[in-house]
């Protein structure tokens, strides 16, 4: 890679041990993908649950806060991914002291390295969402699809260590996303329903994600002659990247770089795949495994402010028989708290949680700890995780998923 | 007798040697993993039940969230972790997992690596020439390969070498 005067001064040590060993980690990923230099990046965004992290991670970080030259700490806004607990809550989930105590250490290492603790992974819906052409280190594959297709921003996924990295060095290896060739469509969909619901979003989302099957794939969409709101992307742009690992795609009319098929290169391409509701019916029946259900879930992404209001309505009045969780970022609990949305639905027997996200919150072990395996939510990309923590999850309808937590049952 | 070598696009790591998982399947640390027992856990993968520890993955591509990129690590420091994993295509995720975990990754062909090399073969990979080797456990592989290799044009980057 080709290294300007400041970086190869960060390099040599110049700017601190902490961003020495943050460039070396970047001139690595970056030699790999035969990146030629760097670009300047304005925000990072840093996965670093404890589950992900494990003992050794937490380490790495107490390492670094513990290089004395002063020098460690983020120059551009660095903020984080949701935590492994909610504090408040952590004896609902069955989470042991070792885990908090984990969770406590790594807070501790980050803050003393600048980072602002955010914990959320819809900050472009609550902090600072990316604009227009933008480069920026996000992680979380549902941050990233949805800054890269929705705000026109450039980010490749990154990881906790390169976002962490980013936010120390301020920059990132130039490649993938961040390069106009890579956001050119390579793979022409058409799609013949209108989503009525976020599961049905997140299922569309799923099957395409499964079509495309690779982060390099980006797929250009059409025939959703309709504007989505802000949360039928986030469900539909957050299952793509987790059934696909795809980080991009664009929808002709809607999203800011395909006002017209030709601007993405996607009149070249013929439609490779034809979506109809059976496809998505597919995918959703093939999570309808069991009847019973343990434990109701939402989570992944969290919620916003407008899908805890519509979950409050559904509350009002019943009495759940499992637990129902709802999920959201700490920017919005504080409103959902000032609205009386938390209140409702815990009225009904639900429980709010903020600052973490279901998955990646131990739920192996709160499985076991709390005998949930039957779980159902309206989250394409939740269900597509849980499979693999030993979870027989369900997707439906946020009405349904209400339903199954006062009955115990879904339909 | 003569053995596979192919060469990809891109390499890190140092230089391993051991028995091949193959499936083409994709991969996540978070998804497809008991990461506590060393096995793969998620019911539809297609290695569920086999132990990856010590293990050269081969595999299609790399799937879902940014977890990996720390999970590498974690399974290293616990002597948990696969030697080196070899991707058809690989995303910016394990690939920065590789290297702060120190695991040998491969990606990048211009053949199906998945379909060129049996599950349970004797693999050899070296970074530093971008070669992976097919040591033994893979005749049928290679002679059943050898005419589609050629077809698809993908001569330039498949050798065959006499063995020693």
């Amino acid at each position: 890679m080709h290294l300007n005067e400041e970086e190869q001064a960060m390099l040599a040590g110049e700017a601190g041990e902490v961003v020495r060993i943050a460039m070396q980690h970047q001139i690595m990923v970056g030699d790999f993908f035969g990146a030629r230099d760097f670009v300047a990046v304005t925000q990072a965004h840093v996965m670093a649950d404890t589950e992900s992290l494990g003992q050794a991670g937490v380490m790495w970080l107490e390492r670094l806060c513990d290089v004395r030259d002063e020098l460690h700490r983020v120059r551009i806004p660095t903020i984080t991914d949701p935590r492994g607990t909610d504090f408040t809550r952590a004896d609902d989930l069955g989470q042991q002291s070792w885990m908090l105590e984990l969770e406590r250490r790594a807070i501790d290492a980050l803050v003393k390295l600048g980072v602002s603790m955010t914990d959320t992974c819809i900050n472009y819906q609550t902090v600072l969402a990316a604009t227009r052409g933008e480069h920026v280190a996000f992680g979380d594959t549902g941050v990233v699809i949805y800054s890269n297709s929705i705000n026109g921003a450039r980010s490749n996924f990154e990881g906790g260590p390169s976002a962490l990295s980013a936010g120390l060095t301020g920059r990132t290896p130039r490649y993938g996303f961040h390069l106009d060739a890579q956001r050119q469509a390579s793979l022409r969909i058409h799609v013949d329903l209108v989503p009525k619901t976020l599961n049905e979003w997140g299922a569309l989302g799923g099957v395409i994600g499964r079509l495309a099957g690779n982060y390099w794939e980006v797929p250009v969409i059409e025939g959703l002659d309709i504007a989505p709101t802000s949360d039928e992307l986030k469900h539909f742009g957050a299952a793509m990247a987790s059934f696909g690992s795809v980080a991009l795609f664009h929808i002709v009319g809607i999203t800011p770089e395909a006002s017209r098929l030709e601007d993405v290169g996607g009149h070249k391409l013929a439609v490779r795949h034809r979506i109809s509701r059976s496809d998505i019916d597919a995918l959703t029946k093939s999570y309808a495994l069991e009847k019973t259900v343990d434990v109701v879930v939402f989570s992944a992404p969290q919620l916003s402010m407008y899908e805890l209001r519509s979950l409050a309505e559904l509350c009002d009045g019943r009495h759940f028989k499992i637990p129902l969780l709802a999920i959201t970022s700490p920017q919005v609990k504080p409103d959902a708290d000032r609205f009386c949305f938390t209140e409702r639905i815990e009225a009904a027997g639900g429980t709010v949680m903020s600052g973490m996200c279901f998955y990646q919150s131990y739920a192996r072990e709160i499985s076991e700890a709390k005998g949930w395996k039957r779980l159902a939510t309206n989250s394409a990309k939740l269900v597509n995780i849980l499979g693999g923590y030993g979870y027989v999850p369900m997707l439906t309808s946020m009405e349904e998923c209400v339903n199954a937590a006062v009955t115990g049952e879904l339909k | 007798m003569s053995e596979l070598v192919l060469t990809a696009r891109y390499a890190m790591g140092s230089k391993v040697c051991s028995e091949a998982l193959v499936a083409k399947d994709g991969f996540s640390a978070r998804y497809d993993l008991n990461r506590l027992r060393g096995v793969f856990s998620r019911p539809a993968h297609k290695l569920v039940g086999q132990s990856y520890v010590g293990k050269i993955l081969i595999l299609d591509t790399a799937k879902g969230g940014v977890a990996s990129a720390w999970m590498l690590n974690e399974m290293q420091s616990r002597d948990m972790a696969p030697l080196a994993i070899v991707f058809n295509s690989v995303n910016p995720i394990l690939v920065q997992g590789a290297a702060l975990g120190g695991i040998t990754m491969m990606a990048g062909f211009d053949a199906d690596v998945t379909s060129l090399i049996a599950h349970g073969a004797l693999v050899e990979i070296d970074p530093a020439a971008r070669t992976l080797r097919v040591l033994s456990g893979s005749d049928k592989t290679v002679d059943g390969d050898t005419d589609r290799l050629i077809t698809a044009g993908a001569s330039q980057k498949v050798r065959f070498v006499a063995r020693k």
